[in-house]
């Protein structure tokens, strides 16, 4: 190392030099700079001057009192400040002075006690070596003694039936805890459900939450409707499931200002166009909808979309367009859904072709 | 009516009976006679007073409004049609003052109001005839009595997303916002939900009906009237202002606390 850095570096090589250790050879390098050592102790006010000692034990005898008056406070305020049914006054009240109380009464006694142990208790300044980390030679040859011995006395290498079945034992008992958590997965198969939502042919928007199907000459232009199936608000079972999925934007644009693409022709009725309320990229529920623009952002990491051109993505972090729900009309003038999502609706998986 | 009525039978023994009747009806007549020329001559005075008001807004209009909707109100490329927006429209843009626009940009600014109530109404009524519109709400439809935990469950439905839960408000796309709802006038809120000011969507009466826009308003009233139950809400922005509160007032009494535990007492 030295040898290397020698022509280069001048001076401060040489010294390294001087330094370097001999192979086998015991090193004992001066230290450059001498251990200063610990400044001498400095005493506290407190241990001048007995004044300042009764104040200081004044103080923390005070911070127990006021611990003592805070938990009183927080009895009385409990007591005197009762929570009435439907005045949220009273619940705020009733939290700010129970809360204020049982702090006091906590901080009382902690801020108290270290100050106690600051100001009050001795100050001497101690130094306690480390513990070198390896035992002595004596323990680490008494534990493998103990090692040998108990291995004599139970038999443990010697009957090695016993051993192999305990193993065998200690092996078998997880299996039930395997068996019973394995049974917490769904019923169905998970990847199956992300893929199908309650829309299929004929199925009426409804309103959320009432539940209302909705006519299409109730969705004026410039309108935003908030949609669910129909029947959704019926469900008894996983009713929150389904609308985590089935959830549905419906917007009435004036059909001149609607792009729409080949193919999906017949997926919106004069304007009015329905689009998943699921975000493609976590999952939030889009529906900020700016009716001049036409965008419709996600709250959640700004992902824009844009209605008159199929939902397509136009900022952020969204890899998808939002899947439209193909719709029309039924005899009676409700709006229908022509049939499911063409794809999953919602964020990507591992198992989406798509 | 009382009089000949309370006459007749004092009088029928001199007189045929017939007499009543016809007394009766020439009664009737006379009254309802009178009352047809008064209610008459009032509608008139009303058709003209509105009328006059009407001119007078068309007047306000032609010098505030025109140069950007066009002397017709047919719009022009600076500002939209306002035929059919209706009264309510006006009533919510010029009275919250976002119009006459204070400068064009992302949206209009609220500020104060540029006119007296009564020019507002007289510039409504203008915009209200060109052709038919929302008009002003009936009185019972925003006095706030309905049922505030309905309006709250429609508001975390319809308003929430972009006005906040707690209606504090938030940003949209581009410079725009949607602004919060505390301690709006009724009027404002339900006009708002009804015309769709700006690039808010429209909930028509079909989509919420007049009960249940009540019922929006029992909300908000409710919220401003009542203190949140959990202390401070830090203007209800939720993460970003508790962020960071605690960021600083949390993370930085931890630190003063662990300096104070480990320093030397003087």
């Amino acid at each position: 190392m030295a040898e290397v850095h020698e022509g280069a570096a001048g001076s401060e090589v040489e010294k390294h030099e001087s330094t370097a250790p001999r192979p086998a050879t015991a090193v004992v390098r001066a230290d450059r700079i001498p251990n200063p050592g610990f400044p001498p102790e400095r005493l506290r006010v407190t241990d001048l001057d007995p004044k300042k000692e009764k104040q200081a034990e004044r103080t923390v005898s005070g911070l127990f009192l006021l611990s003592i008056v805070g938990s009183i406070i927080a009895v009385v305020a409990y007591i005197v400040l009762p929570i009435e049914e439907g005045n949220p006054g009273s619940v705020r009240l009733n939290n700010l002075f129970l809360g204020v109380g049982i702090t006091l009464g906590l901080l009382g006694i902690g801020i108290g006690a270290v100050h106690w142990s600051k100001a009050l208790m001795h100050g001497h300044e101690l130094v306690e070596q480390r513990h070198p980390t390896r035992g002595s030679d004596e323990s680490r040859t008494r534990a493998v003694e103990i090692f040998r011995e108990s291995n004599k006395e139970s038999g443990f290498t010697r009957r090695s039936l016993v051993r192999n079945t305990l193993i065998g034992a200690l092996v078998a008992t997880p299996i039930p805890a395997v068996a019973l958590f394995r049974d917490l997965a769904p019923e169905e198969d998970p990847i199956a459900l992300l893929k199908q939502t309650m829309w299929e042919e004929g199925t009426r928007l409804a309103l959320d939450p009432s539940g209302v199907p909705i006519r299409a000459s109730d969705v004026t232009i410039g309108s935003v409707f908030h949609v669910i199936p129909e029947g959704l608000a019926e469900l008894e079972s996983h009713r929150l499931e389904e609308k985590a999925k089935a959830a549905v934007l419906l917007m009435r644009l004036p059909p001149d200002e609607l792009n729409i693409r080949e193919g999906r022709e017949t997926w919106s009725y004069d304007g009015i166009v329905a689009y998943s309320k699921i975000c493609t990229h976590v999952g939030c529920p889009v529906a900020l909808y700016e009716q001049q623009t036409h965008h419709l952002l996600c709250p959640c990491h700004q992902s824009q979309f844009d209605v008159a051109n199929h939902c397509e993505v136009i900022f952020g972090p969204a890899a998808r367009p939002l899947p439209q729900l193909p719709i029309t009309v039924d005899d009676e003038g409700y709006l229908v859904a022509r049939r499911d999502f063409e794809e999953p609706v919602g964020p990507s998986f591992w198992e989406r072709e798509l | 009516m009382a009089l000949t009525s309370a006459a007749s039978p004092r009088r029928a023994g001199r007189r045929s009976p017939l007499a009543t009747t016809a007394l009766l009806v020439v009664g009737l007549l006379a009254t309802g006679g009178a009352y047809a020329l008064v209610t008459a001559s009032a509608t008139a005075d009303a058709k003209a007073a509105s009328a006059q008001i009407v001119e007078e807004g068309g007047k306000l209009f032609a010098t505030n409004c025109a140069s950007c909707h066009g002397l017709l109100g047919q719009g022009t490329a600076a500002g939209p049609s306002v035929i059919g927006v209706g009264a309510l429209a006006v009533d919510f843009q010029v009275g919250t003052g976002r119009m006459p626009l204070a400068a064009s940009g992302p949206q209009a600014e609220v500020k104060p109001a540029q006119f007296t109530q009564e020019q507002i109404d007289a510039m409504a009524a203008w915009v209200a005839e060109l052709a038919p519109g929302p008009a002003i709400p009936a009185d019972r439809y925003v006095e706030g009595d309905g049922n505030a935990a309905n309006g709250a469950q429609l508001f975390r439905t319809n308003c929430a997303m972009c006005h906040n839960v707690a209606g504090a408000g938030g940003a949209l796309t581009e410079g725009k916002w949607a602004p919060g709802l505390a301690n709006i006038d009724p009027v404002y809120v339900y006009a708002a939900m009804v015309t769709g000011p700006q690039n808010m969507p429209v909930f028509s009466d079909l989509n919420l009906s007049p009960e249940e826009k009540n019922d929006i308003i029992t909300y908000l009233r409710y919220i401003d009237e009542n203190p949140s139950v959990g202390g401070f809400d830090l203007g209800s922005l939720g993460p970003v202002s508790e962020g960071l509160f605690i960021w600083i007032f949390g993370l930085g009494g931890l630190v003063a606390v662990t300096i104070w535990l480990t320093a030397k007492s003087n």
